[in-house]
């Protein structure tokens, strides 16, 4: 296990690696460029521009362009002031060194900038998570034990739905209906704020900061809760007509400990699978629920990174998505390996 | 003669079935009439009295009424009149994606899964390598740069650059599906005996499985479509799709954003659409993939 662990690791480094070229050249044949990007400054003057460019290290052909950016420019002399003579050494050390570069927006390493959007990501990704998890299983398990019952089939109607409403469509009628419709009782403004991740300039509480995840929580979560109750539904299905349901049955347990300890156990199996693999695109997911509702986030971030043309963010991004997307593949491979004694990898 | 004839008669069986029980699905048949309905509502948008993108702006925020069913918009546009050229847009995407899809991820899988060995590795590496992209971040970086790219025949033909950008990022699973089907049948008798009585590679792949394994692309491809039509329309929403005033329903609704408190209307019809064509679209098909599920036939005695 620990072999074919570290083999699956070595294989995604070349991944990564080409990956990374492809979306290197992607980011940066891109027309207009960042000194043309919305973001910036309405009108850079042309010298200014070749200033800029040279800065920005732009002038360079793409292969050198891809080279510094992966291990830097310390090593070799770079010209700055635009006269042919490269003088003074480069400052980037480059990703593999763990230098990102400098955002070329906010002006800051895009380490640190990434550091202030990605945990508000994880918090609002973990809320939602452990909301889609504790309606997703028993929604499930019971549609698959009451199979064809009423609930089942408002569950499955209900799913079909889930599957088919736009998710930022469901966020604008969420603030339609809990913003600008339903009124505080008490205060007689909106029920539930629109926006942010707590009243700016008020002093914390739980309370606050609970209002304003409500609405992002529920756009974020209807669709992963209709898709997993379904899947959880059909996999039930599968292991409660399986022999060692009825011996536990037999042996006088509990239907509620026949159900929930020996069956759902293993209908978990594959739903842990799917959900491993399904972790980019939850994360991803969150790009529309940060943006529709001002959550300052990653999604957000790199929503603005692409308007404006912020090469190093954009890159740093992809990188990191690329990463998430090739360690959950991984990931689904090894929780299937652990849970299911069967699998064997070597 | 004779032989073409019992095998086309056989074949007409088989198909005869399958559609006798899409027909009796009833989640399919409600999707298909709705989307029925939508297809020529939308193929009939040049009826309405209204122009799609002529301002008129004495009746702007013209809420809901006979003469505007849907309102109007911010320049006074009948809404009604635009979800259906949008509508033409948006669900012409949605197919367009599939089909650029089929178009290189069925040849792409064949070959791989018909042929197996090297050629396999090395086609296959493409999809491998596509599928360990962030597909969302991409396909808005994608058609973030396409939408300043300086390309006249791409600014003509929106539909077709969102199309290819979505399909670009979506055939991988039409390759793999594919290939895996072929994998499967290539093993079976029908192919050994078709090569023993020396038909072609080509003849096999296309005449022989492509018939096989038609079931399982069409039911994958059909949710596809609805697929598609959600990823079109988030990208008009933030802006990176259907560029205005072309309307789509994604972009109608982005357009909406701001004015949606005060004119609700404005953001709840175009949603409604996207809603009605993608739910009609997984309802068609969840009856295709019952119809074409062979244990049905021997479980159901009809």
């Amino acid at each position: 296990m620990g072999q074919y662990v570290i083999r699956r690791l070595l294989q995604a480094v070349p991944l990564l690696l080409l990956v990374s070229i492809l979306l290197f050249i992607l980011v940066n044949i891109a027309p207009g460029g960042p000194l043309a990007g919305r973001g910036q400054t309405k009108h850079i003057r042309p010298e200014q521009a070749e200033i800029l460019k040279r800065q920005y290290g732009l002038d360079k052909p793409l292969a050198v362009r891809y080279v510094f950016w992966l291990i830097g420019n310390d090593w070799t002399k770079v010209d700055n002031d635009g006269d042919g003579v490269a003088e003074s050494y480069g400052q980037s050390k480059g990703i593999l060194r763990g230098d990102f570069g400098t955002s070329y927006r906010t002006r800051r390493p895009v380490l640190e900038t990434i550091g202030d959007y990605l945990p508000n990501t994880i918090y609002l990704m973990t809320i939602t998570l452990i909301i889609v998890a504790l309606l997703a299983i028993p929604v499930g398990v019971i549609s698959a034990v009451k199979q064809y019952s009423i609930f089942d089939i408002t569950v499955t109607t209900l799913s079909f739905m889930g599957q088919a409403i736009p998710e930022f469509w469901l966020g604008l009628i969420l603030i339609l209906v809990f913003y600008a419709w339903l009124k505080n009782p008490f205060t007689g403004g909106p029920l539930l704020p629109a926006g942010g991740m707590y009243t700016i300039g008020a002093p914390f509480s739980v309370w606050d900061w609970g209002k304003h995840l409500i609405l992002p929580v529920v756009m974020g979560s209807v669709g992963w809760v209709t898709w997993y109750s379904r899947f959880l539904r059909s996999s039930m299905l599968d292991v409660i007509h399986q022999d060692y349901i009825r011996t536990a049955r037999a042996k006088g347990l509990t239907e509620k400990r026949t159900l929930f300890i020996h069956a759902l156990r293993n209908a978990l199996l594959p739903l842990v699978t799917i959900f491993a693999l399904d972790l980019p695109y939850i994360v991803a997911g969150s790009l529309y629920v940060e943006i529709i509702f001002s959550w300052p986030g990653m999604g957000r971030l790199y929503y603005q990174a692409a308007m404006d043309r912020d090469y190093p963010l954009l890159m740093a991004i992809l990188i990191i998505g690329t990463a998430v997307v090739i360690l959950s593949n991984l990931l689904a491979d090894i929780v299937y390996a652990i849970l299911d004694p069967r699998i064997h990898y070597d | 003669m004779t032989e073409s004839f019992s095998s086309k008669k056989r074949t007409e069986t088989l198909s005869g079935m399958i559609w006798k029980r899409f027909w009796k699905h009833p989640g399919a048949v409600g999707g298909s009439i709705v989307l029925g309905a939508l297809v020529l509502a939308v193929l009939l948008a040049g009826l309405s009295p209204y122009d799609p993108q002529k301002s008129d702006l004495g009746s702007r925020f013209e809420p809901p009424s006979w003469a505007h069913p849907m309102g109007t918009d911010a320049l006074g546009r009948d809404l009604l009149t635009r979800v259906l050229y949008g509508g033409r847009i948006s669900l012409l995407v949605g197919f367009s994606v599939v089909i650029i899809a089929l178009l290189i991820g069925v040849p792409v899988g064949a070959v791989a899964g018909y042929f197996g060995g090297w050629v396999d590795n090395l086609l296959m590496r493409i999809p491998d390598t596509a599928l360990a992209l962030p597909s969302l971040l991409v396909l808005i970086l994608l058609a973030a740069i396409l939408r300043e790219l300086d390309a006249p025949l791409l600014e003509k033909n929106p539909v077709l650059t969102i199309a290819g950008v979505i399909g670009i990022l979506s055939w991988m699973f039409v390759a793999r599906l594919v290939r895996a089907t072929y994998l499967s049948i290539r093993e079976m008798d029908f192919v050994t005996a078709g090569r023993t009585l020396g038909a072609s590679d080509f003849r096999i792949i296309v005449r022989h499985i492509l018939p096989n394994a038609i079931g399982p692309i069409i039911v994958e491809n059909t949710l596809e479509i609805g697929y598609a039509i959600l990823e079109e329309s988030g990208l008009s929403f933030l802006g990176f799709g259907i560029q205005p005033p072309t309307p789509s329903w994604g972009n109608l609704l982005s357009n909406a954003q701001e004015h949606m408190t005060k004119h609700p209307w404005m953001a709840i019809f175009p949603g409604i659409m996207i809603f009605l064509a993608v739910i009609s679209i997984n309802y068609i098909g969840d009856g295709l993939r019952d119809a074409f599920d062979p244990y049905k036939v021997m479980t159901k005695s009809e």
